[in-house]
């Protein structure tokens, strides 16, 4: 759906017949493994649901998006302005994807920074910290932010912020799917040594939202 | 899901796939035997699959040594009475083309499937080839498949149709198809035959002047049968969205992006959704340009339909007008997304286009281009080149770094810039031998294991004949790895998990005669130095081989054995020289903001170089 169109046009049907989810991180945080969960926990449910993910080159270190949308939908992309909820595995990269939001998305930020060597060389910038959260209160209206890494350190292992955040997601008001479904959904995809520090990691960040 | 469940997974059941693992389970429910490949992105994938379960599948599947190798394996099984599959990326199909093109003369007896994945956009691509144009150059019947349970499906219709007509079929897909995740209703697998029967038949067989004038003639009526199917198929369907206006011809990953448009805004268009696209419909096509006023075509590329449609409409001089590349309506490069089609439609239709409401940013952000990893063997091996021609005094306008296709191409950004040229598989021996007759400038050429075995024999070959000056730099790190990490030729395992001999590169480069063969660990640096200076140094061909496996390999031993080993630097020893950050440049090492140079712990590889890097010994293994 095109939003800035359809969506005010069309307030109420339409928008209630999709929903769409922009995840975007930096190669190897595991955006990928988070997507596909829900979009199988959502098959589950019997929605249709579609996703878009990235492989090859791209992933060495560099920027990487999945998109998922559910519904009436055919393609994986996402319109420019529509994304209902924007999940941002690292701060700057929530500034990189504000084209894909709204007035009305939600937008879950992880606010441990990863500062690529491109900064370390002198040949990119890395803004403030600070100004970067300024700036993301400024343009987001519905914004939360939480530091994943330390959520998932607490609960057990540092990789698992990807599923802080997504517990974090599934928290909030108009997720698309049930959380029993994501869990059974975790374990089906996630290494079996893995599941239960994931599903801590998960219910961390699940409170975060929730609380 | 676990990847089993592609094989496993019951009739009636569903999962949710990605368009590669749909192509696997295609296959299966089609009844294949023969699978073959050489790695590429968009289609790895579909090796990846079939590495896991070709064994529990009973179908023999390999990794060739290279994309025309495949096809012809791919092709014999077909001949013998198998059905066989084989799938590349789409510049892989050039070097298939010889094989590939005759193929469709000589034609089939079990169904055979060749699918080609494109990459508009370019993601992972040295160029933008549409391969719907291969279709028309060789005559293959081609399908397009527009979501994952399409190409499932299309694989088994592909398998049939392949087999009627004793004709490969062309499966073209396109990373957003390949790369794209949906929900796949299961039909049930059949298992292939084991093993097929070659019957003779040199005048089918043999593509000598005699034979293949007449294969010609009866290819052109097998494309004319199957345009009369193309042109009643429920795979070439219209789509009415109540409006004759304006009738939108498209097909593949386009069509979705149509599809999503037109219903969010609820436009009145009608659709051709062309899904046997080659050969091309038209009779079907007409009758649906008689229907509407006027035309867009929304395909991705090239405008191949486009000019299909504009000659059937000359041919049958009919006065439509047609919207599409051509005219400007829709751009002529890089893949469509609904924005994109959104904006041409509305000009067509004369919408107002809607005041864009989002925010940017005017922070300035970083830029993260694809790097090598940390632990990466590669990165030693262009540190220790470095300080070699260093050392040598060599000056860098004076050396020509020719280099390949493979994760080491990442050599081409600072602070190495070790890459000048670049543009096939294999190239970097054939460039150098030209670079090396055609100037005076030293010719290093770098390549990997894979892509060695792949195209760079014939041009070590070549150099060592025309007795050309080339430093050749075989970087083996014993896997395929910028594809996702698949064995080649160079390691004891083959395509079915079977232990396989192992083809050594040495043995290759001293057996074709080159004058310094040698290899070494470049995690080694002071040793892989020496040995490059003496190369460097050295007239004629020189052979290094850098051997030291890849550091997803590594990783996956040492999770496996639990071995975590991590490095720190001691700040006191620390003189702040930069050495690792600036000349090293490994993603982990960083400067923090009180201006100290960190590990970062969660990237940390463990492989060490660093601490070789350091003048001051200041970096040591965290305890």
């Amino acid at each position: 759906m095109y939003s800035g169109m359809s969506q005010e046009s069309n307030r109420g049907e339409k928008m209630r017949n999709t929903y769409k989810i922009y995840l975007i991180g930096v190669g190897g945080q595991g955006t990928v493994k988070a997507s596909t969960i829900v979009g199988e926990a959502a098959m589950k449910k019997g929605l249709n649901v579609v996703m878009s993910e990235v492989h090859g080159m791209a992933q060495r270190g560099g920027t990487v998006v999945t998109e998922l949308k559910f519904g009436e939908v055919h393609s994986p992309l996402i319109e420019e302005g529509a994304a209902d909820l924007l999940i941002a595995f690292e701060p700057t990269e929530a500034l990189r994807s504000l084209n894909k939001i709204n007035r009305e998305s939600l937008v879950i930020v992880n606010s441990a920074p990863i500062v690529p060597f491109t900064v370390s060389l002198g040949i990119s910038e890395y803004p403030e910290l600070s100004l970067v959260f300024e700036e993301l209160k400024a343009k987001i209206k519905n914004l939360v932010v939480i530091d994943a890494q330390k959520v998932a350190k607490e609960a057990g292992n540092i990789i698992s912020e990807n599923m802080v955040l997504l517990g974090a997601a599934v928290a909030t008001p108009n997720f698309p799917v049930d959380k029993e479904l994501i869990i059974q959904s975790m374990k089906e995809n996630l290494p079996p040594q893995s599941v239960e520090v994931n599903l801590r990691a998960f219910e961390r960040g699940f409170e975060e939202v929730e609380n | 899901m676990k990847v089993g469940e592609i094989l496993t997974g019951k009739e009636g059941g569903k999962l949710f796939l990605l368009g590669n693992e749909a192509a696997v389970r295609g296959a299966l429910e089609g009844g294949v035997s023969v699978v073959s490949t050489y790695p590429g992105t968009p289609s790895s994938e579909i090796g990846n699959v079939f590495y896991k379960i070709a064994q529990k599948a009973g179908v023999y599947f390999e990794f060739s040594s290279n994309e025309k190798v495949a096809l012809e394996v791919s092709v014999a099984a077909a001949a013998a009475g198998l059905r066989s599959f084989v799938f590349m990326k789409h510049v892989g199909l050039n070097v298939a083309a010889d094989s590939f093109v005759s193929t469709v003369y000589t034609g089939v007896c079990g169904g055979m499937i060749v699918l080609s994945a494109d990459d508009p956009s370019m993601y992972s691509s040295q160029n933008e080839q549409d391969n719907r144009i291969m279709a028309r150059l060789a005559g293959i019947p081609m399908l397009e498949p527009s979501n994952p349970q399409e190409v499932k499906d299309l694989m088994k219709y592909g398998f049939d149709l392949s087999e009627q007509f004793q004709i490969p079929i062309l499966m073209r897909t396109t990373t957003r198809i390949s790369h794209m995740r949906g929900i796949v209703k299961l039909g049930p697998v059949i298992r292939g035959k084991k093993k097929g029967f070659f019957e003779k038949n040199p005048s089918q067989f043999i593509v000598i002047p005699a034979y293949v004038v007449k294969m010609r003639k009866e290819l052109i009526k097998k494309l004319i049968k199957i345009e009369q199917i193309a042109n009643i198929s429920p795979l070439n369907t219209t789509i009415d969205q109540g409006g004759s206006k304006l009738g939108i011809i498209t097909g593949g990953g386009a069509f979705n992006y149509v599809m999503d448009v037109v219903t969010a805004n609820d436009w009145k268009v009608k659709i051709l959704k062309v899904t046997l696209s080659y050969p091309f419909p038209e009779k079907l096509v007409l009758n649906f340009i008689k229907s509407v006023d006027s035309i867009l075509l929304a395909e991705e590329v090239e405008p191949v339909m486009e000019k299909e449609i504009l000659a059937i409409i000359g041919k049958h001089n009919l006065n439509k007008r047609v919207y599409g590349k051509l005219d400007g309506t829709l751009p002529r490069i890089y893949e469509y997304n609904p924005d994109i089609l959104f904006n041409g439609m509305a000009k067509v239709l004369n919408k107002v286009l809607p005041k864009k409401e989002w925010v940017f940013t005017k922070l300035p952000l970083p830029t993260r281009p694809a790097v090598l990893c940390p632990g990466c063997p590669h990165r030693a091996t262009y540190f220790a080149l470095k300080s070699a021609i260093k050392k040598l005094k060599l000056k860098e306008e004076e050396i020509i770094y020719s280099t390949d296709i493979g994760c080491y191409a990442l050599g081409l950004e600072p602070p190495y810039k070790m890459g000048d040229y670049c543009i096939s598989m294999g190239s970097s021996i054939g460039i150098g031998c030209g670079f090396s007759k055609a100037t005076n400038q030293k010719v290093i050429s770098f390549i990997g294991d894979s892509t060695f075995f792949h195209a760079g024999i014939p041009g070590l070959i070549n150099a060592i004949h025309n007795k050309d000056k080339i430093l050749l730099v075989v970087m083996d790190n014993r896997i395929t790895g910028m594809t996702g990490g698949q064995p080649n030729p160079g390691v004891p395992v083959d395509g079915m998990g079977n232990p396989a001999p192992e083809v050594s590169i040495e043995e290759i480069a001293r057996g074709v005669g080159a004058g310094l063969v040698k290899t070494i660990d470049p995690f080694n640096l002071k040793e892989t130095e020496k040995v490059f200076k003496e190369a460097l140094q050295f007239e004629g061909v020189e052979v290094i081989i850098t051997k030291q496996p890849c550091a997803m390999i590594t990783d996956a031993e040492n999770r496996r054995k639990g071995i975590s080993v991590k490095y720190i630097i001691n700040q006191e020893e620390c003189t702040k020289c930069m050495i690792c950050v600036k000349n090293f440049t490994c993603p982990a090492i960083y400067v923090a903001k009180d201006g100290s140079i960190n590990i970062n712990p969660l990237l940390c590889d463990g492989c060490g170089v660093c601490t070789q890097v350091c003048p001051k010994k200041a970096i040591e293994v965290k305890k």
